[in-house]
């Protein structure tokens, strides 16, 4: 692998982040990270189907008529995220039934539509594949995170497993709550984000606006 | 983003013409399509041979038979699942019980009849003529516990569970929902084990074999005689609760299982 495919690849998991710099994808990243075997299976799925879509995109990207590229898009990603559901149910059934929509909503994720129309319209089918797993690659990196530290603290287990013994089984821990509900996501993600741009301050975005402070009224005496 | 210039020794844009367009359009649906229909049509085997595993599954979790020692291989023996009509508490036969899919019979309407509002107990707007009903049986094929599908809406959902009640047919051994979609810590608690196990032991008839069953928001007094009817209802999920109180009243009144079970308590007098 030549240097700029690997570049490709790993630039959208620390430095392109499509979660942490583009902030994509947020929805489903509230919504399936509450156990990790969920989360996991999510991943894969995005990452298969972004990979496929961006490399399937890229085949044809000369072909498609730019007044319907969109919905040409649109039609391969959703028939990809339609075979990967489908895989899902007939051979993880349990978790299929954990994740219920949001496979399905893969379709609306901004991250695998952003990056067809603005990677694989461009590009050959081999970096189009890549840039399509890297940024998988980036958004199941987050996802992890968040996964872990959700289940472990709102649950006391990774993975299924007991870790931290909850107190009403006889332990000592007595696990949050909320944590398990998806705005704590939210919460994580959003002190990821600080400590990220804290850590690269080149991902700070340039306020729009600034707060104009106002000169204080001189006081009559 | 820097990597591989944009390819411009392409082309640099397509025909855009109409006759390229449909054809465009068509490709990619034709090839689509085979995709789509390929995956489902080669999975479905797979798929169903699962849900029916899950269903059964979630009849053994409900009958309480792995708390009494048992391997699931083991329980599987002990079910004897059977179709019945709704209305005359007939067993039917003809139909599998195994294959037979409780959510889309509800909606069949060659299957199913439309219920009047006030009827409609459990919100379910229409009822299946057949369902099925497992029994579970001792040594000679005699019923020691029976569990009944019941299913009602709550707040945001149908929840779809099991009723198995014990060999008096008025003691509930367990209920549990194996589908539904209410909110996740509030309704979600149908599926929070504390709350499940106060349902062990309740009494759903009173003596005139009437329905007697109610979620109270006042924490049940055990001293009360009504107690045995009552059960605590969930925190901050008034309606879920509701939910679940109606349509258990729902699936043991005429309408529901009423008939098999007089049925059922006739036989064995």
């Amino acid at each position: 692998m030549s240097y700029e495919h690997r570049k490709i690849l790993i630039d959208p998991i620390v430095d392109n982040n499509p979660v942490i710099l583009q902030v994509l994808g947020i929805c489903s990243a509230l919504a399936v990270t509450s156990k990790l075997s969920t989360t996991i299976t999510m991943c894969i799925a995005l990452t298969v189907v972004t990979a496929c879509s961006n490399a399937a995109i890229s085949v044809i990207r000369n072909h498609i008529p730019s007044s319907i590229r969109i919905i040409v898009q649109m039609t391969i990603i959703s028939s990809l995220v339609i075979v990967t559901d489908q895989f899902i149910k007939a051979y993880a059934f349990t978790i299929s039934k954990d994740l219920s929509v949001f496979v399905g909503l893969i379709i609306t994720n901004c991250i695998v539509m952003g990056r067809a129309e603005a990677y694989a319209m461009k590009h050959p089918p081999l970096p189009s594949f890549l840039d399509g797993l890297g940024n998988g690659l980036g958004y199941s990196a987050l996802l992890m995170v968040i996964g872990v530290i959700r289940e472990l603290l709102g649950s006391g287990s990774l993975f299924g497993y007991q870790i931290l013994l909850l107190e009403r089984d006889g332990g000592w821990y007595v696990p949050n709550g909320l944590l398990l509900l998806p705005p704590s996501a939210f919460f994580l993600i959003g002190m990821i984000i600080w400590v990220v741009r804290s850590w690269k301050p080149a991902q700070v975005e340039e306020p729009e606006y600034r707060i104009y402070h106002a000169p204080r009224p001189e006081v009559a005496s | 983003m820097s990597a591989p210039e944009p390819d411009s020794a392409v082309p640099a844009a397509p025909v855009e013409s109409a006759s390229r367009t449909l054809l465009v359009t068509f490709v990619v649906c034709l090839v689509c399509s085979v995709v789509v229909a390929g995956a489902a049509v080669l999975l479905r085997p797979i798929q169903e041979s699962n849900q029916k595993a899950d269903l059964i599954r979630n009849v053994i979790a409900v009958s309480g038979l792995l708390k009494e020692g048992l391997t699931e291989a083991q329980a599987l023996k002990r079910i004897d699942a059977r179709m019945i009509e709704l209305a005359t508490g007939d067993e039917v036969k003809g139909i599998d019980p195994d294959t037979f899919n409780i959510v889309k019979a509800g909606k069949d309407p060659a299957i199913s009849t439309e219920l009047a509002r006030r009827e409609d107990v459990a919100g379910i707007r229409r009822e299946p003529r057949y369902l099925p009903v497992y029994w579970i049986v001792g040594a000679n094929g005699d019923l020691k516990k029976l569990i009944l599908p019941v299913y009602g809406y709550g707040l945001w959902s149908t929840m779809y569970g099991f009723l198995a009640l014990e060999e008096d047919l008025r003691t509930v051994q367990g209920l549990r929902f194996y589908q539904h979609a209410e909110t996740p810590g509030l309704g979600g608690e149908i599926d929070n084990p504390k709350w499940r196990a106060q349902w062990t032991g309740k009494v759903l008839f009173d003596e005139k074999w009437k329905v007697q069953v109610e979620v109270t928001k006042v924490a049940v007094d055990s001293s009360t005689p009504d107690a045995q009817h009552q059960v605590d209802a969930l925190a901050g999920a008034t309606i879920t609760s509701r939910g679940v109180e109606n349509l258990l009243k729902f699936w043991l009144s005429d309408k529901g299982y009423g008939p098999y079970l007089a049925r059922l308590r006739h036989e064995r007098s």
